[in-house]
């Protein structure tokens, strides 16, 4: 899509690299013959799912692999210089200097004991000979280029006193202070909150038109990489599978591996009614199973001849820019792995009456979850001081139907996780009421009737650690059905396994343990876990986010078939928006403790919008490079919960209320905001009115959303 | 493809239980990690000689502990006494393989009556669930209640621990029973704070919350959720502690704290022996030393060497 770079200088070119780490059991290839080639001012996204070797590349090319990486094989030419077999103290005058390197998480690259400013400083005086005044000056200028706010004060600070998306900023910044010919960014927005994100996503796209460095840009995140890359590489198991410029990569995906995973995310606005997401099978294989002399991919392909198990496919030119590895790259018709629609659409749009759909299950008015504030200070040790609480949920009102899924969205700190632990229980509720099948629940879990708490489920996010690390899966799941004495004691085991079998596991796993389990198979004997008490209610506290995009795909629909099989009501809480359209039926947008818009899915992604709703929406990453967006960033932090803003809570954020309000938005500050709703039961807590809402252009247009 | 993935898991269904995860596999993993590690080896091969003639010290000796020779006094050793003598010519062997008994086979109650399973071993073992329940609930439920039990352990942590020791035992009387429970109170400290510790970072998972959320009972969680999962650490550190109290009896025995004097007592030989050093007679000394400091090192390689090896495996 961008012309290409007017001076088109090789910075880095890689050929036939590989790495292996030593283990035990011998030598282990991480990676496997990768050749790619960055030029000046270009970035190369780097893509692929967690095991298929992206960081070991980033780190390879620095030889920073640690006691036990090697690199066996292949060259690294850096600006016309080789790298491969370079002492350790040449490296070191390089890293830091011509290149340097961002990781996904700030804290760890900045030291939490020295002031920013040394910190900043310091790497100009280790690599040049200038004074320390002028390098603290020349930091300033660095900090004021990614758009610190304050940049003087901000020197004087120690890392933790700023917030995750500055102290990536202040990386990047000491990134850049050398005029680094390359940087090698490796996730460095995955521990990021999407607006932030869209910022820093902004920045790095700003400074590479600014400094012309060569970018390689490592993500997992397709949407990601659409936004900031020139080429792409499509990385498999250690083996490169596909390169091209982006644009031909998501409009022409050759390599069935590539193909797979675009059609396993949801785009933003699909919905569960009118598309399939469609996972990819299996799980990437561990270094050691990897055949040598066959198509890596092709256990898992949907494509696969004996021809692919014959012999490794080398890279089939697709065009003159775009190659992929499979030898039927030319052949796949690629427009029939478009995504396929629904086909039981109408059959959907009237189900069979299940008993009791639609009537009312959990409803909340009021609620509020506060933390009290532990302070250290003598007064309030004596119990004198005055007492302050985080408001981590304000004054939150829901209805749930039966057989209904209520998505809740919103950044980190906004309170939803808090809102769950509320409603099942495990956190104290400060005020208001919640109803459960009409009995009143604001009890915690400990006070609780057994047959209600066995209604009510959860499914959690981090697979690692959702399970007991020393029991088996049989056990595991048996514990809830002992417990609640879902079957006769003589019937536990086969339930187990048809639980088993529901989630999509064979009987063999009764007696696996955790560990023994990939990610995706624990979280469905998460799930199963979840379904053995039969709950009314299931609440899934971010159940795919820690998931790789192909095994999402799979989870997200087997959430879908066991809703549809046992018409469970289900709140599911994401920060992937695009996520949460395709799994919900209603969504409600939470900021800083309260909800600010709710209604039926489909209204939400639509203008009217409440103005934070927006923002959201113009910073999901979109995995289509051709996609419209709207560019609406939102200046400032997410205010303290323990002191949230007067009147409207998000006017200190709100880019709309100064242009669109009289006295540029006086009200907001002051009042707080009525709630409006439309016709389709959609609200809105803003003091704009409907009519200029709705006067918004939509955020996205993107094929999706147009069909 | 809908089919096909039906078809497969019914195929899969049909295998039988062939994956044993039992018991067996876990020992064989267990003694791999053990195998691996030449530190570890090392220690579990001195601590194994110790329990084994220990076991067996009735049938390894023909003289009892307590037979004296009154021909054959302060001998070095020799044929018929393979260690020597000691002043009151009792048979050093037969009197350091006894001594180990006490220390890990039995725990004589009264002079007829004993349990099996050493003195060291029972004192750590009843350290073990006082201090594992103490620090269980205090790192699980939190709050007041932490406070005030690490407060109290704390304050036990401050006094010396052999002070603490020649307190508890000077009160309580030198017997076989009473050493346990020394032992018990002088380790209980420490042991909670790790379970402590320990406790604060499992209680975080989101098993924890799932079996909150089901409505278990505190001590289900206490107990089956989360203590399982902190029994490597506890049973290195229990290794350890073993070895400190088997020094620990070598003390109060030296100290005249310890078993009741005639019975064959590790540290009360060697505060006998130590009389006859300078005469020329350093062994009646000299073994039970030796056997404290080989035993003591022996527990002390073999944690060690646990502990490192498991950690690479992660």
């Amino acid at each position: 899509m961008d012309q290409p770079p007017a001076s088109s200088d090789l910075v880095l070119d890689v050929e036939n690299f590989t790495i292996a780490y030593e283990t035990r059991k011998g030598d282990v290839e991480a990676v496997r013959n990768v050749s790619f080639k960055v030029k000046k001012g270009e970035t190369l996204g780097l893509v692929g799912e967690s095991g298929c070797g992206k960081s070991t590349i980033a780190f390879g090319i620095v030889n920073f692999l640690g006691p036990n990486g090697k690199i066996t094989d292949g060259r690294v030419q850096f600006q016309g210089e080789e790298l491969v077999g370079r002492s350790e103290a040449e490296l070191k005058e390089l890293r830091g200097n011509r290149i340097a390197m961002v990781f996904q998480d700030p804290m760890q690259a900045l030291n939490p004991s020295v002031r920013l400013g040394e910190q900043l400083a310091e790497v100009l005086t280790f690599h040049q000979s200038i004074s320390q005044d002028e390098a603290w000056q020349r930091s300033i200028q660095m900090l004021k280029r990614v758009h610190m706010p304050d940049p003087d004060d901000v020197m004087n600070r120690y890392p933790h006193q700023i917030s995750g998306g500055q102290q990536q900023r202040v990386v990047i910044a000491m990134a850049m202070l050398n005029n680094p010919a390359l940087l090698i960014m490796d996730e460095p927005t995955t521990a990021l909150d999407v607006t932030v994100e869209a910022a820093v996503l902004d920045l790095i796209e700003d400074l590479k038109n600014d400094f012309q460095a060569a970018n390689i840009f490592i993500t997992h995140n397709l949407g990601v990489v659409a936004r900031v890359s020139d080429q792409l590489c499509v990385m498999y198991a250690g083996q490169m599978v596909e390169k091209g410029p982006v644009a031909d990569i998501f409009r022409n995906p050759s390599h069935p591996y590539t193909m797979g995973l675009l059609a396993s995310v949801p785009r933003l606005g699909e919905t569960k009614s009118e598309s399939i997401l469609e996972p990819i099978r299996g799980r990437v294989p561990p270094p050691a199973e990897r055949p040598k002399d066959a198509c890596i991919f092709a256990p898992r392909c949907d494509y696969v001849t004996e021809k692919c198990r014959e012999a490794l496919p080398g890279m089939t030119a697709v065009s003159s820019v775009h190659e992929a590895r499979c030898i039927y790259a030319l052949d796949i018709d690629t427009q029939k792995r478009t995504r396929k629609k629904r086909k039981t659409v109408d059959e959907k749009e009237a189900p069979e009456p299940v008993e009791g759909i639609g009537k009312e299950l959990l409803s909340f008015k009021s609620l509020k979850v506060f933390y009290p504030q532990e302070s250290n200070s003598v007064v309030s040790l004596m119990g004198l001081g005055e007492k302050k609480f985080v408001k981590a949920v304000d004054d939150v009102s829901v209805r749930l139907a039966k057989g209904r899924t209520l998505g809740v969205v919103g950044e980190s700190g906004c309170g939803k996780s808090t809102l769950v632990k509320g409603i099942i229980g495990l956190e104290p509720i400060t005020e208001g009421a919640i109803e459960f099948l009409g009995i009143d629940i604001t009890q915690t879990v400990s006070a609780r009737e057994t047959n209600l708490i066995r209604e009510m489920q959860m499914v959690f996010q981090n697979p690692d650690s959702t399970l007991n690390p020393s029991y088996s899966i049989g056990r595991q799941i048996a514990r809830p059905i002992q417990r609640f004495k879902t079957v006769p004691r003589n019937q536990v085991k086969g339930e187990v396994l048809r639980l088993l079998k529901a989630v999509r596991l064979g009987a063999h796993y009764y007696d696996r343990l955790p560990r023994q389990l990939s990610g995706g198979e624990k979280q469905r004997v998460g799930i199963a876990r979840a379904l053995a008490s039969r709950p009314d209610l299931i609440i899934c506290d971010e159940p795919v986010s820690a998931l790789d995009v192909s095994v999402q795909a799979a989870v997200i629909n087997l959430l879908l078939e066991i809703q549809e099989m046992y018409g469970s009501s289900m709140i599911f809480i994401a920060h992937d928006l695009s996520v949460v359209r395709y799994f919900s039926d209603d969504i409600a947008v939470m900021y800083l403790g309260q909800i600010v818009e709710i209604g039926p899915a489909e209204v939400i992604y639509e203008p009217p919008y409440h103005p934070y709703t927006e923002a959201l929406l113009s910073a999901v990453p979109i995995p289509d490079p051709d996609a419209d967006q709207k560019e609406i960033r939102l200046s400032g932090n997410v205010p303290s919960a323990l002191n949230p803003p007067s009147g409207c809570r998000f006017h200190t954020r709100c880019p709309r209320r100064k242009e669109m309000l009289p006295q540029e938005g006086h009200i907001c500050e002051t009042e707080t905001p009525p709630w409006q709703t439309t016709e389709q039961g959609h609200r809105i807590l803003c003091h704009i009115a409907l009519e200029d809402l709705k006067s918004v252009e939509a955020v996205v247009h993107t094929d999706a959303s147009a069909a | 493809m809908e089919g096909s993935r039906e078809a497969t898991v019914s195929a899969e269904n049909n295998i039988p239980e062939v994956e044993k995860t039992g018991r067996l596999q876990r020992i064989r993993q267990g003694l791999a990690v053990l195998f691996a590690s030449k530190v570890a080896l090392t220690g579990s091969l001195i601590v194994l000689f110790w329990i084994f003639v220990a076991i067996f010290a009735p049938l390894l000796t023909p003289y009892g502990p307590l037979d004296q020779d009154w021909k054959a006094p302060n001998q070095g050793p020799s044929k018929s006494h393979i260690l020597g003598t000691d002043e009151l010519g009792r048979d050093l062997w037969s009197r350091l393989i006894h001594g180990a008994r006490v220390v890990l086979v039995i725990l004589p109650l009264s002079e007829n009556f004993w349990l099996p399973g050493g003195t060291a071993i029972w004192g750590v073992l009843a350290a073990l669930l006082v201090g594992t329940t103490l620090g269980l609930i205090g790192g699980y439920y939190g709050g007041w209640l932490d406070e005030i039990v690490m407060r109290l352990l704390d304050a036990m942590m401050a006094v010396p621990i052999i002070l603490l020791y020649m307190l508890i035992m000077s009160a309580l009387g030198a017997s076989a029973i009473n050493v346990v429970i020394a032992i018990t109170i002088v380790g209980t400290p420490g042991i909670a704070r790790l379970v402590r510790s320990l406790t604060l970072d499992i209680r975080t998972r989101e098993y924890i919350r799932a079996a909150e959320t089901r409505g278990e009972s505190p001590w289900y969680i206490m107990f089956v959720e989360i203590l399982p999962n902190a029994r490597g650490p506890i049973i290195v550190d229990a290794m350890l502690r073993v070895g400190y109290a088997i020094f620990a009896m070598g003390t109060l025995g030296f100290l005249g704290l310890g078993l009741p004097p005639p019975s064959p007592d590790w540290g009360s030989m060697v505060a006998k022996g130590r009389e006859f050093i300078l005469e020329g007679s350093p062994w009646a000394a000299l073994w039970p030393s030796i056997a404290i400091a080989s035993l003591v090192v022996g527990l002390n390689l073999l944690a060690d060497g646990l502990r490192e090896e498991s950690m690479r495996y992660q």
